[in-house]
């Protein structure tokens, strides 16, 4: 209780008579436990203790039907690392986040400069460009398996006007990941566009125009003023980029459920395909976990090395 | 005309030509898969193949009446905005008062409590969907809405709570100071004068928190058994699964499904962006 009324002072309440303080004070106990439990109850149920007990189940074979019992350690782990396509799916989520902030952030950031400026048309273009961004996952994965698909899709169509035969992209190992990295590309980049967009608009012009003033072009101007103002807008793409590409899912289901072969599972699929539609909860839980500590590395030493400062 | 350029303009435009190039380029790229979908929708089988990316000669209607007659489609909808209105509202109740108790209320480890919450932004659903499973299993809530309803007010519940707290901490405190020393309690402060006053934000992240649901497709794939409880990202899988090769029907129905979600982009479309930007302010 000591602890409420101690706060109080510290955030320096005005000290009105010593009976409404108190009642103040009490209030504000009463107050916390009705406004808090509700989120703590509902986060530590859904999030936090799946996340532990994935830790724990990771170390048995279980089938998921009565109590775990048969401990294994880390076994799982090992069956993980030692089934072939947990490397590939692993090796497509580094070739995601490449895709993502080789070709998708500059694209995006390209478009950004471009559409900042107001001209006639320009507020249509960034409605359009951003449109993928709202539309369902799994609705753009069957319209691109459509375009994809080998007998009425666009692409085979087009072939077929060269007269050369139409391809199955989706249906062969060596080229399904590279049509599905083309679908990220459709869908993510007008969000990040839109990211940059807001950051312009909010930057102060004058040191642009002061730029400009003192005679620098207009390269000079883009490469020494306003990318420096937009880094902290590009160090946040790169996270959500990052973490984005991590999790990829509810696109690739649609368009080769990580197939064929397992050639283009991402992570999260080849958790949904070994894992949980075999209901293995030990060897599906050490994949989870996997995932975690890689996505919470990565949160905390981006955070700590490139946004130390917001 | 010119003066609120960043780049800024050169006598003869040959960038602006650029420009318009890269733009059409891209405008293309992004439009020609939504437009042959809509399209496609309006063909026959036989023309999809013939004739992929004109006009159709003659407009199948029945493609999309006959989707929109049947059952099936709107049960679908109706699931997901089930689905999503609960979600909505839940997150927006739950959210908003932990994120007044943040933003006005100061107690020993408030900022501890903030962090915990706020760990949902680093990691994906996915790491832990099995034993989430169990845990819904456990509970009684399998094949149930609120076995998707709840997880996903949870996973909502970082990203809103930042927003809101944010948001709340810039209205005046010490409009609060005067009304709890008027012997207003906290509740009635926030009940009466918070949430009136925070109706953008409120709307940003309803809006936000219901395309998420919307769209969402793992967690009712893992808990949701019973077709008949299936939201459309589900529903559109069967159906192509049922209907594997005619692209046709299939292309409708997806057409129909993207509606509701254009509509809402259309209308709510501030609310999304300024989501989105101002949630980016600090990750």
């Amino acid at each position: 209780m000591s602890q409420y009324s101690g706060a109080a002072v510290i955030s320096g309440k005005p000290a009105a008579s010593g009976a409404r303080r108190r009642a103040a004070t009490d209030g504000r106990l009463a107050s916390l436990l009705l406004f808090l439990p509700p989120a703590l109850l509902l986060f530590t149920l859904f999030v936090v203790l799946p996340i532990g007990e994935a830790a724990w189940y990771s170390g048995f074979n279980w089938n998921g039907f009565g109590s775990p019992t048969r401990w294994i350690g880390f076994d799982n782990y090992r069956f993980v690392f030692d089934t072939r396509g947990f490397g590939t799916a692993f090796r497509n989520n580094l070739l995601i986040i490449a895709v993502s902030l080789v070709i998708q952030l500059p694209l995006a950031l390209t478009l950004a400069l471009i559409l900042a400026d107001k001209f006639r048309g320009s507020v249509a273009l960034r409605m359009l460009f951003f449109l993928p961004y709202v539309l369902a996952e799994v609705a753009t994965g069957l319209i691109f398996s459509f375009i994809y698909d080998g007998n009425y899709g666009l692409l085979a169509s087009i072939y077929r006007t060269f007269g050369a035969e139409a391809p199955h992209l989706l249906a062969s190992t060596q080229t399904s990941m590279l049509a599905i990295l083309v679908v990220v590309i459709w869908k993510y980049f007008g969000f990040h566009m839109m990211l940059f967009i807001a950051a312009l608009q909010g930057m102060d012009r004058n040191l642009v125009e002061a730029a400009r003033i003192d005679g620098a072009s207009r390269w000079q101007v883009l490469r020494h003023v306003v990318i420096p103002l937009l880094y902290p807008t590009i160090r946040l793409s790169v996270f959500f980029a990052v973490v984005g590409s991590l999790q990829l899912f509810d696109l690739v289901m649609p368009l080769t459920r990580g197939g064929p072969a397992d050639s283009s599972n991402t992570m999260v699929t080849f958790l949904y395909n070994h894992g949980v539609s075999r209901m293995r909860v030990g060897y599906g839980s050490a994949i989870g976990v996997i995932l975690f500590v890689i996505c919470v590395t990565f949160a905390i030493t981006y955070k700590r090395w490139f946004m130390r400062d917001e | 005309m010119s003066d609120t350029s960043i780049v800024g303009r050169r006598p003869l435009d040959l960038v602006l030509v650029y420009k318009v190039l890269f733009l059409a380029l891209v405008a293309a790229f992004v439009a020609v898969p939504l437009l042959a979908t809509l399209l496609g929708g309006f063909k026959t089988l036989g023309e999809l193949r013939t004739n992929p990316f004109g006009l159709p000669e003659t407009w199948e209607w029945q493609n999309y009446t006959g989707i929109l007659l049947s059952k099936r489609y709107w049960q679908l909808l109706g699931n997901s905005f089930v689905i999503g209105s609960f979600t909505v509202v839940l997150t927006l109740i739950v959210a908003s008062m932990a994120a007044f108790a943040f933003a006005h209320i100061h107690f020993f480890g408030s900022s501890m409590l903030l962090s915990y919450l706020t760990m949902g932004l680093l990691f994906p659903a996915a790491t832990a969907i099995l034993p989430l499973f169990i845990k819904v299993r456990d509970l009684g809530l399998l094949d149930n809405y609120f076995g998707v309803i709840l997880p996903q007010v949870a996973f909502s519940l970082a990203m809103s709570i930042l927003l809101l707290r944010r948001f709340f901490k810039d209205l005046p405190h010490e409009l609060l100071e005067a009304a709890l020393v008027d012997g207003c309690s906290y509740f009635g402060f926030f009940r009466h004068v918070t949430l009136p006053l925070s109706r953008p934000i409120l709307a940003t992240v309803g809006t936000i928190t219901f395309v998420h649901s919307w769209n969402s497709y793992l967690l009712p794939l893992v808990m949701l058994n019973s077709e008949q409880l299936y939201p459309w990202p589900l529903g559109i899988m069967i159906y192509q699964g049922e209907f594997s090769s005619e692209w046709h029907l299939i292309l409708a129905f997806i057409t129909l499904t993207l509606l509701p979600t254009i509509l809402l982009f259309i209308f709510a479309q501030k609310h999304i962006v300024a989501g989105l930007t101002a949630g980016a302010v600090k990750g």
